[in-house]
C-alpha cells in the first residue's frame, strides 16, 4: 500500500489481537474507514464487534497490531485522549448518565471542547434531534429507549468527532424506532459524518452502509460493498435469516 | 429548661460541623471509588500533629494554618497514588485492606515521631478564646465551626454542580468507562476528590482539636468513626446527607451528654442516672439501626453493592 493511500484513510486497523485475560477475543483483524463513509461491522453475538470498537476507542489495549487514526499511530492511547483527537464512541447499551438532565448529558459530551463551543454544538444537536430540545431539562433516566439512544448519539456528536462509532444503536428498540435511528444515521452520513457502525441487525446496517466487514469469532470472514453483501447468499443465510 | 439545654445544643452543633467536615471526605471517596477510606480519620489526626509541629517551629500562625491545610491535602493525594491507585482493577476488598494498612501506618508513623506522648495543641487566636453566648460559656470555635462548615459545604456543592471538574466528578461517580469516552481523566478526578476530602478534614482538624488540650496518634479514631457513621446515616455517597447526618449525630451526642443535668433540672429525676456514658454508644446504636432499617441512609441511592 503506498503512502498516499494510507494518508487518505481516516482509520486503519492492522492485525490487532485483543485479550480478556486468557481469552483471545480478537484474533488479528484488519480493516479501514475512509473519510465520509459508513462502514458496518456485522456478526453474531460474541463475534468481537464491541471489543473492536472499545479497542479503537482506547478502552482496551491490543496485545499486538496497530491502529492509525488520521494518519497517526494511536495504538494504546487511552480513551480520555482519543476524544481530543476527534474520535467518539456511542457505547453499547447507550450508557447515558441516568441521573443527569438531557442538557447535562450533552454538556458531558462536549467535555473535550472549549466552553465557548458548547452552545453552538448543542444547537446543532437540537436541530438534528428536536425531541431532545423538548426534553432538555428532563432527567435522562426518564426518557424512552429511543430518546435515550438519540441522547447517546447527540452526546457523541457534541464533541464534533471526525469519526463517530456507533455500537448497536438499534439494541432493544421497537422496529419503528430502529427505522428512525437508521434514518438519522443516513442523515448524519449525508451531512458528511464518517461512521463506523456495529450492528447485530445486519439487514438495517447493510442497507445504510457503504462497505461492511463480517466478524466471526474474532476474525473477519467476509468484506465488501454493503450492497453486494446484502445479496450474498452466505451472508443472507447466516445473518439475514432468509 | 432552655438555659440548661442550650449549651449542649450549641456544642452539639459545633461538634456536628466538625464531624461534617470529616464525613464529606468519606462520602466523596465512597461516591467515586465505592471505597470506605479507613485512613481518613488518621489523615485528620495527622493534620493535628502537623499543626503541633509547625506551630512549635515558630512560624507565624497565618502561615502555619494554610500550610497545615496544604500538607493535609497533599497527604490525601499521596495516599491515593501509593495505596489505592495501583489497586484500581483489583477486587474492592483488596483496596479496603490497603486502606486499613494506611490507617495503621499513619498511626505508627505518628507514634514514632511523637514517642506516643500527648502533644499540646496550640491555641489559635480568634477561635480559642472563651465567649459568653446567651448565658452559655463556650469557645469562639463553637460559633465559628457551623458557619465555616456551611460556607465550605456551599462552596463544595457549587464546585460539584457548576464547574467542569465537578461535572467530571459526577460523571466518574456513575460510570468510569463512559466518563473516559467523554475525555475525562479518571485518575485526575480521583486525585482531586482525595485532595478536597483531605483539605476539609484538615479544616475540621483545626476546629476539632481547638476544643481539646492535646493530640495523640489515636485521636483520629473516634471522630473518624463518628463521621463515618454520619456519612452512612446520611446515605453514603451523598454530601448533603453526610452534613445533615453529622449535625444530627453531633447534637444528639451532646444532648445525651447533658441528659442527666437536663432531666435533673427539669425535675424529672431526683438523682443522676449516668446517662452521659451512653453518648458514644448512641452513635453506634444509631449505625446498627440505620443498617437494619434503612441501609441506604437518609439520602442514599439504592445500590446492590455490598462491602
Amino acid at each position: 500500500m503506498s503512502g498516499k493511500q494510507q494518508s487518505e484513510l481516516l482509520l486503519e486497523v492492522s492485525d490487532i489481537h485483543v485479550y480478556y485475560g486468557a481469552i483471545h477475543a480478537i484474533k488479528g483483524i484488519s480493516f479501514d474507514v475512509r473519510p465520509g463513509e459508513i462502514v458496518a461491522l456485522i456478526g453474531a453475538n460474541g463475534a468481537g464487534k464491541s471489543t473492536t470498537l472499545n479497542t479503537i476507542a482506547g478502552l482496551l489495549k491490543p496485545r499486538s497490531g496497530s491502529i492509525r487514526f488520521k494518519g497517526e499511530n494511536v495504538t494504546g492511547t487511552p480513551a480520555s485522549r482519543m476524544v481530543f483527537k476527534g474520535l467518539a464512541l456511542c457505547p453499547e447499551g447507550r450508557r447515558i448518565f441516568q441521573q443527569m438532565t438531557v442538557k447535562e448529558n450533552l454538556e458531558m459530551g462536549a467535555f473535550s471542547r472549549p466552553n465557548t463551543e458548547i452552545a453552538s454544538a448543542m444547537e446543532d444537536v437540537f436541530t438534528r434531534f428536536p425531541r431532545l430540545k423538548e426534553r432538555e431539562k428532563q432527567v435522562a433516566g426518564t426518557l424512552s429507549g429511543g430518546e435515550q439512544q438519540m441522547l447517546a448519539m447527540g452526546r457523541a456528536l457534541m464533541g464534533k468527532p471526525d469519526l463517530l462509532m456507533l455500537d448497536e444503536p438499534s439494541m432493544g428498540l421497537a422496529p419503528i424506532l430502529v427505522e428512525q435511528i437508521f434514518a438519522i444515521i443516513g442523515e448524519l452520513h449525508a451531512a458528511g459524518t464518517t461512521i463506523l457502525l456495529v450492528e447485530q441487525n445486519a439487514q438495517m446496517a447493510l442497507s445504510v452502509a457503504d462497505r461492511a466487514y463480517v466478524l466471526e469469532t474474532g476474525t473477519i470472514g467476509m468484506s465488501g460493498q454493503a450492497a453486494e453483501l446484502l445479496n450474498d447468499d452466505a451472508v443472507r443465510k447466516a445473518y439475514l435469516g432468509h | 429548661m432552655w438555659n440548661t439545654v442550650f449549651p449542649y445544643l450549641l456544642s452539639g452543633i459545633s461538634v456536628g460541623g466538625q464531624y461534617a467536615l470529616i464525613a464529606i471526605g468519606y462520602t466523596m471517596v465512597y461516591g467515586i471509588l465505592r471505597l470506605i477510606n479507613f485512613a481518613h480519620g488518621d489523615v485528620f489526626m495527622v493534620a493535628g500533629i502537623v499543626m503541633v509541629y509547625l506551630s512549635a517551629s515558630g512560624l507565624p500562625l497565618w502561615l502555619v494554618i494554610p500550610m497545615v491545610l496544604i500538607i493535609t491535602a497533599l497527604i490525601g493525594f499521596v495516599i491515593e497514588r501509593v495505596a489505592y491507585k495501583p489497586l484500581r482493577s483489583a477486587p474492592r476488598m483488596s483496596v479496603m485492606i490497603s486502606a486499613i494498612g494506611v490507617s495503621y501506618t499513619l498511626q505508627n508513623l505518628v507514634l514514632y515521631v511523637t514517642g506516643g506522648l500527648n502533644k499540646m495543641y496550640p491555641t489559635i487566636p480568634g477561635i480559642s478564646e472563651t465567649v459568653m453566648v446567651m448565658g452559655a460559656k463556650t469557645k469562639m470555635v463553637t460559633l465559628v465551626t457551623p458557619v465555616l462548615t456551611l460556607v465550605l459545604v456551599v462552596l463544595l456543592v457549587t464546585l460539584i454542580n457548576k464547574t467542569k471538574i465537578g461535572m467530571a466528578m459526577r460523571a466518574v461517580s456513575k460510570d468510569f468507562e463512559t466518563s473516559q469516552l467523554m475525555g475525562i481523566k479518571i485518575n485526575s478526578v480521583i486525585s482531586a476528590t482525595f485532595v478536597i476530602g483531605s483539605f476539609l478534614a484538615g479544616v475540621g482538624s483545626i476546629l476539632y482539636f481547638t476544643n481539646y488540650p492535646t493530640v495523640i496518634q489515636t485521636s483520629g479514631a473516634m471522630p473518624g468513626l463518628k463521621a463515618f457513621v454520619a456519612a452512612v446515616f446520611g446515605g453514603i455517597g451523598s454530601i448533603p446527607g453526610a452534613v445533615l447526618g453529622a449535625f444530627i449525630i453531633g447534637i444528639m451526642e451532646n444532648i445525651i451528654k447533658g441528659l442527666d443535668v437536663i432531666l435533673f433540672k427539669s425535675g424529672l429525676i431526683s438523682a443522676p442516672l449516668g446517662l452521659s456514658t451512653f453518648s458514644d454508644a448512641f452513635t453506634f446504636a444509631l449505625l446498627i439501626i440505620i443498617l437494619i432499617v434503612k441501609p441506604t441512609g437518609l439520602f442514599g441511592e439504592k445500590t446492590t453493592d455490598k462491602v
